[in-house]
Formats: C-alpha cells, sequence, structure tokens
C-alpha cells in the first residue's frame, strides 16, 4: 500500500498521469478516489474491502482520449479493463493500471497483454455465496424458480444501479430510455423489472465478466449478478470461450459457428 | 393431438419473410388445412426477432410462440439465422434461470417449399400448448398493474 502510494504521487508529480483513480477511506467502506496531486494520494489505499469497480469511469467521455490516466484494479477490474480492450472502448496509449498482487507488490501494465498474462495466473471461481445461491436455485423446479425472482423482481425499484456499476453497461443511450414505442416499461412492475433484467442479461452474454458490482450496487440486495454470472457460466462451453478470459474472436452474439447447438429447433 | 379441455390457445408466430412466410403461404395455396390459433408476424429475417418481442407477446395474452425462418444456409442475407440462433441459444438459457416456461417457445426452420411442414409444426405446437394449458403464470404478473397485488395471491 505504502508503494502503490508513493508510485501514484510519483507518478502524478512528474506528470506521466494526471489522474489516478483508486479508493480511499470512506464511512463504512472504502470510496472511490479521484486523485490528481500527489498530496492526495497519501489518502490511498488498497485491499480486499475495495470491490467497486472502477474500470467503470475509464468509458466516461470526460476521461478517454483526454488525458492519460492510472487506475487500481482488482484482478476482478482487470478482468472488466480486459474485456474493454477487447471490444475496442480503451486507448493503451493514455491508460495505466496499477495492481498489488498476492505478494503485496506493486505492478503495473500498459498493455492487454501483460494484462492477460497476469490474470491467466487466477482461475474465476464462485464464491461462498454465489455457489450456495446459485446451487439453491439449480435445485428448483421451473415453478420454484419463477416464484424465486418474482419475489426478489418484486423488490427492485428501478433506480439502475446495475447499469450504472456495469463497466460493460457504456451506451450512450439505454434501451430502457426507449419510448418511441416505450420498449420497456419505466415503472417497477414485476414484469417490466423483469424484462429489464432479461434485457440487461441478453445484453452480456459473452461480456460479463462476473465482477459482481451489479449485485454488490443493488440497493435491496436482489442477487442479479447471479443472472449474468449464470449465463456466462453456461454459455460459455457453449460459444467456446474461457469464464473470466475476453473472448478475442469475437462477441457471442456478432459471430457464429456453422455448428452451433440446434437440437431444441424442430 | 385432441384434447379434452375447452382451451383454444393463442399461438403468435414470428416468421421470415423469405423462407417460412412463403412456406405458410404454400400451405394455403396447397389447400392443406391447420389450426386457425396462429396469427403471424412477418420480419425481413429472424435475424431482426428481438427477443424481447417474444416475451411482449406472452404479455399481451399468447399462449405460445414460434419462431421459425430459413434452414442453415438458406438465410436472404446470408447469416441472419446464424446470429439468430446464437441468440436463441442464449435467451433460452436465460428464460430457463429465470423461470419462464421454455417449452411454451417453439423454434423452427420451414422454408418455401415445405408447406406441409408448416402445417404440421403449427398443429404440432398448438396440441403442446393445449396440453400445457393457458400461460396464466405470466399474465398475473403482466397484469400486475391493473390487479395489484401479485404477492397477496401468492
Amino acid at each position: 500500500m505504502k508503494k502503490l502510494r508513493e508510485r501514484a504521487a510519483e507518478l502524478l508529480s512528474q506528470g506521466v498521469v494526471s489522474l489516478v483513480l483508486g479508493y480511499e477511506e470512506g464511512t463504512k467502506r472504502p470510496r472511490p478516489l479521484f486523485c490528481r496531486n500527489s498530496v492526495n494520494a497519501e489518502k490511498l489505499i488498497f485491499d480486499s474491502r475495495c470491490i467497486h469497480n472502477l474500470a467503470v469511469y475509464i468509458t466516461k467521455k470526460e476521461l478517454v482520449g483526454k488525458e492519460r490516466f492510472a487506475v487500481t484494479a482488482p484482478i476482478s477490474t482487470l478482468r472488466s479493463i480486459m474485456q474493454l480492450f477487447v471490444e475496442n472502448q480503451l486507448n493503451e496509449e493514455k491508460l495505466l493500471v496499477l495492481t498489488v498482487d498476492l505478494n503485496g507488490e506493486l505492478r503495473e501494465f500498459t498493455t492487454f497483454d501483460e494484462i492477460a498474462a497476469y490474470v491467466a495466473q487466477f482461475e474465476l471461481k464462485r464464491g461462498e455465496r454465489e455457489q450456495e445461491l446459485l446451487s439453491k436455485i439449480e435445485g428448483m423446479t421451473r415453478e420454484e424458480r419463477w416464484k424465486f425472482w418474482m419475489e426478489e423482481m418484486s423488490h427492485c425499484f428501478k433506480c439502475y444501479a446495475c447499469r450504472s456499476a456495469c463497466p460493460l453497461c457504456y451506451c450512450s443511450k439505454c434501451v430502457v430510455e426507449v419510448n418511441r414505442p416505450q420498449w420497456i416499461n419505466p415503472w417497477p412492475a414485476p414484469l417490466a423489472n423483469m424484462e429489464w433484467h432479461i434485457n440487461r442479461a441478453m445484453h452480456m452474454v459473452g461480456r460479463c465478466t462476473a465482477c459482481g458490482a451489479c449485485g454488490d450496487a443493488c440497493p435491496i440486495g436482489i442477487p442479479i449478478d447471479l443472472i449474468t454470472r449464470k449465463m456466462m457460466e453456461d454459455m460459455a462451453p457453449e460459444f467456446g470461450y474461457i469464464p473470466g478470459q475476453p473472448a478475442k474472436q469475437g462477441n457471442a452474439l456478432s459471430t457464429w459457428k456453422l455448428d452451433d447447438r440446434e437440437q431444441f429447433i424442430r | 393431438m385432441s384434447s379434452n379441455t375447452d382451451f383454444e390457445p393463442k399461438i403468435i408466430a414470428f416468421v421470415c419473410n423469405w423462407c417460412t412466410y412463403a412456406g405458410a403461404d404454400l400451405t394455403g395455396t396447397s389447400r392443406l388445412k391447420y389450426a386457425t390459433n396462429v396469427k403471424i408476424v412477418r420480419f425481413p429475417c429472424t435475424g431482426r426477432i428481438d427477443f424481447l418481442l417474444l416475451l411482449k407477446s406472452f404479455a399481451q395474452g399468447a399462449d405460445g410462440v414460434i419462431v421459425s425462418g430459413c434452414h442453415p444456409n438458406d438465410c436472404h442475407y446470408t447469416s441472419g439465422n446464424f446470429h439468430a440462433r446464437r441468440r436463441w441459444i442464449a435467451f433460452r438459457s436465460v428464460l430457463d434461470l429465470m423461470g419462464v416456461d421454455i417449452r411454451r417457445i417453439q423454434y423452427s426452420w420451414v422454408s418455401a417449399a415445405e408447406g406441409s411442414k408448416w402445417a404440421d409444426l403449427v398443429n404440432n405446437t398448438v396440441a403442446d400448448i393445449r396440453a400445457l394449458g393457458p400461460y396464466a403464470e405470466y399474465q398475473k404478473v403482466a397484469d400486475y398493474l391493473e390487479k395489484e397485488g401479485y404477492n397477496e395471491e401468492a
């Protein structure tokens, strides 16, 4: 952590970057810090409580292409950054990625390949919570699953925090704001909520890196990250990619193979 | 194929202009009789059929949905049906996780020359949906705002 602060201060004072995106101590948990000078770099922290996915900021038009900046990223954020690279959303020349590895050593990445090589050592696994909930859901009958999700969806009040927290939800105009015709009703009713979440999941096919930011962001704790996570796990063998690693052969839904599964087609 | 209930399923068919729509046309000109429960919506290509349209038809009271287009390699636009197939694979997985009844969505390839296949497809789907009964579960959620109180009944 000390090394991170020193390096951040150095980068800022030397003018290598004009901004370091990191975490600082908040009232209850760490919060994002936009650090623009070496004095502020003293506030930087980096530990296991830092769960905000800062990759969400790096595609914002206020940042992208304007200045060179650094971002501190745990593994889950690195995965998001890789996916953003694959989708041509980032500029390697304007981005510096900082992370602290398991031995407490500071690591710096400037290119996609460096990040990919580092992340490749870490296998994407279900955490305890995901394992518990997903095995519960997998054990349900269809009717029970419907009931479970309808109960969960009835709490959703469409704050769209899930959308804001997701680094891969970077469309400048979202499908829920389309109102000619009103594609998804804006009010929070179970059907409109479910349509929104199905839509969100469908837009994440082959893209979700299971960082869990959407689930963490949900103010009422709907386990929405499980929808995209399960989808990722199910679709990976189907479309031939490895969960947690970006699909370099193209997005799952914008490519196809002649022998895609079709036994469900009569 | 017959059932002992009076329930007549409402089926919406999303078909592509170049194959299945022409195929359904052939069914008619060949004077083949088939179930009248189906309402056909014509699309330029299966690739144009948005996944949400299928859900919208359930919300509007459909009991079953047919999605049909050109056989692989027959697409008028070369690859529309390949893209659609991928989307359906993913969509089925999401719907299954959410507990939507995926047996009510029937996917098929019907070419412009397969008038009898279209008749069979519709007849079989109507029989399947008749056996499943009305999709009241989805309807109840769709009518939530009019009736208020999904949780009270559940």
